[in-house]
């Protein structure tokens, strides 16, 4: 009886004080102006950002050098996926059938999921280290899986191991062993302090930076294949198999993200803070850093090293619709996978038949737009 | 038993120091005990311990029997709540958002926060004062603001005993009477059980505790009523320095005036 009363004086009191706030905090849409990130609210603009992102994947398969009608194109999706309970007649060629889901798709897909883990590990790691430059490369991930790419390419593997992905192993196992050496480095009396660990972070790092370009020295026949791989891309994606080792990883990060959310928001007061609000710091630290290594290291073992989606996309989330990392979170996953389907749709068209590296884009055209969210978030501040 | 919350022979330190050095005191029911000592004496220490972020070498503390030091952080932060000295708030939160972090032991993993919480959230903020501030982002508001909004994010954990940390550093007057007068407020209205203070300002303590607990190097040096333990001797005994001690003209508590140039030349640790 209590309890209804009080939710009832409650509801009008928000309102006003809703009121009251949302004159001066009201810049973008997206920006919250109620008091509290509601679950309604959160499931809203997670369930948008999913439909643009379906949008821009269903866009993305009927573009290209080859033209495929897009109802062709659903048709055959449609046969491929659900056509073993009812399949539609098949009135286009198997090149077309070829085009659309042994290439074009798969590459999408691929691109969509490395987008979203280097995203969704910048954010882990911007809230874990509180720091706003954080991103996947800064505690050794690149460095490490590079180390292990290029020990992959230029070893005298037999043609076997090769086949099986050996590059992409490389680059993960050398990613996982590097965070792995700076998180022991950073552990100081079972604790892990955040500034010993980007230091950490910086040592391991030059060492690896060190070791690949030793290695790509004294095997420079080897040089094209070793460029090919640091610059990143997709092009020399191995369909649906590159797909299936980073989903599972992926997978892991997402729920991850939705159980801790709300301590990632508490930790952002300090860790004594969180601890004191019953944060088991001890344990969200470690868990997090794993879950945004294995995120990472995933997308740079499929993909090559790709800067800038990791550190920038979520920025631009966090400046569209606050700090809250239950929002933020699957909103960096979303957007990092658009963000990077909508790259390589450039890369690929923009000096057809050639393809640009993905990653000049991610620059060209996260760059400008970073700096112009920048400016206007500044102004409307001011 | 009958104590509320009871430290017993607590030793605490850092790497290679110990600061606390076997302190024991109890705080009663319904109480208000105000800790002052000078810096390094072990007060913020007092602080970490109890409250789970520094674990103690050695030593018990006990709230209403149960052993805090041997609780999971969840459990402990239900029973106590911090106001810490200074903590970082994250900018871009709302006044309210932070609030309802206190209700984080509450809430299990995967649940969110509903009526009953938001109810929590705003009769806390309005026990502290800033329910007007709630919509607000925590980055815009002053100093004073800031502090209130710390306090009820302690009140919305709904904590039985409340440990402040030298809760009115940085604030004007106006605003150092009226934190400690919500927190003796809410002692009275039965919102918390029992309050741990740390003071820097003796005369803010002896106006506001009925008992106080004088540390030395990590060791209780008097413990009683503001007459028994403000005393010139204890003052220079603890904190080396020459001072003055007189009844308040108001009410004729023990009140506090230095006297300039009169400090020990070996300054304590």
């Amino acid at each position: 009886m209590n309890k209804l009363e009080q939710a009832k004086d409650y509801s009008p009191s928000v309102k006003a004080a809703r009121k009251q706030s949302s004159s001066d905090s009201s810049f973008l849409i997206l920006r919250s102006s109620s008091l509290f990130s509601t679950y309604r609210r959160r499931l809203a603009l997670i369930g948008l950002s999913l439909l643009v992102l379906a949008v821009v994947l269903v866009g993305c398969v009927t573009f290209g050098s080859v033209a495929v009608p897009f109802g062709t194109t659903l048709k055959i999706v449609w046969n491929h996926t659900f056509g073993l309970i009812w399949s539609l007649p098949v009135d286009y060629t198997t090149g077309s059938d070829t085009i659309i889901w042994q290439i074009r798709l798969p590459r999408l897909c691929l691109a969509a999921c490395v987008g979203a883990g280097l995203a969704g590990a910048g954010t882990l790691y911007q809230g874990l280290f509180r720091n706003p430059l954080a991103d996947p490369y800064l505690v050794g991930v690149a460095q490490g899986a590079a180390l292990g790419a290029v020990s992959a390419i230029v070893l005298p593997l037999p043609a076997f191991i090769i086949g099986a992905g050996a590059v992409q192993w490389g680059a993960f196992i050398g990613a996982i062993i590097a965070v792995g050496l700076v998180y022991n480095l950073a552990r100081v009396g079972g604790e892990i302090r955040t500034a010993t660990l980007l230091l950490a972070g910086v040592a391991i790092g030059s060492l690896g930076a060190a070791m690949t370009t030793l290695l790509t020295y004294l095997h420079n026949d080897k040089l094209a294949t070793i460029y090919g791989w640091l610059l990143g891309g997709f092009n020399a994606a191995g369909g649906w198999d590159n797909v299936g080792m980073i989903v599972p990883y992926l997978t892991i990060g997402i729920v991850l993200s939705v159980a801790t959310g709300r301590r990632l928001n508490v930790l952002q007061m300090g860790e004594e803070q969180a601890a004191q609000l019953g944060v088991n710091v001890a344990l969200l630290k470690p868990l997090l850093i794993i879950a945004a290594t294995l995120m990472a290291a995933a997308a740079v073992s499929v993909s090559g090293l790709i800067g800038f989606v990791g550190l920038v996309v979520p920025h631009l989330v966090r400046m569209l619709t606050g700090q809250d990392y239950r929002l933020l979170l699957p909103l960096s996953l979303i957007w990092g996978g658009i963000f990077m389907v909508m790259c390589d749709a450039f890369a690929r068209t923009m000096i057809s038949p050639a393809e640009l590296p993905v990653s000049i884009i991610t620059a060209f055209l996260g760059g400008p737009f970073f700096i112009y969210i920048m400016r206007r978030k500044k102004k409307v501040q001011e | 038993m009958s104590a509320f919350l009871t430290v017993n022979q607590l030793k605490a330190g850092y790497a290679d120091r110990l600061v606390l050095s076997g302190l024991s005191l109890e705080v009663q029911p319904g109480e208000l005990l105000g800790v002052i000592g000078p810096n390094g004496c072990g007060k913020s220490t007092l602080i970490k311990a109890v409250s789970g972020v520094l674990k103690p070498r050695s030593g018990q503390v006990l709230l209403e029997g149960r052993d805090l030091l041997r609780m999971k952080a969840e459990e402990r932060a239900r029973l106590v709540g911090v106001v810490a000295q200074n903590p970082s708030l994250p900018p871009a939160f709302t006044a309210a958002e932070v609030v309802m972090f206190g209700r984080t032991p509450h809430l299990k993993a995967f649940q969110q926060e509903g009526p009953d919480d938001w109810c929590i959230v705003q009769q806390a903020m309005e026990a502290a004062a800033c329910w007007d501030m709630a919509g607000r982002p925590v980055g815009e508001l002053s100093g004073g603001e800031r502090q209130r909004v710390l306090f009820a994010l302690a009140l919305a954990q709904q904590p039985r005993l409340l440990l402040l940390d030298e809760p009115t550093t940085y604030l004007d007057i106006n605003y150092q009477v009226g934190m400690m007068d919500i927190a003796a407020e809410w002692l009275r209205a039965g919102l918390t059980r029992g309050v741990l203070a740390i003071f820097h300002d003796l005369n803010l303590a002896a106006q506001y505790c009925n008992r106080l607990a004088l540390l030395s190097k990590g060791q209780l040096l008097a413990l009683g009523n503001p007459h028994e333990v403000l005393t010139t001797e204890n003052i220079l005994q603890a904190y080396g320095a020459s001072v003055l001690v007189a009844p308040h003209p108001g009410n004729g508590l023990p009140t506090t005036f230095i006297l300039p140039g009169n400090h020990s030349t070996h300054l304590p640790r």
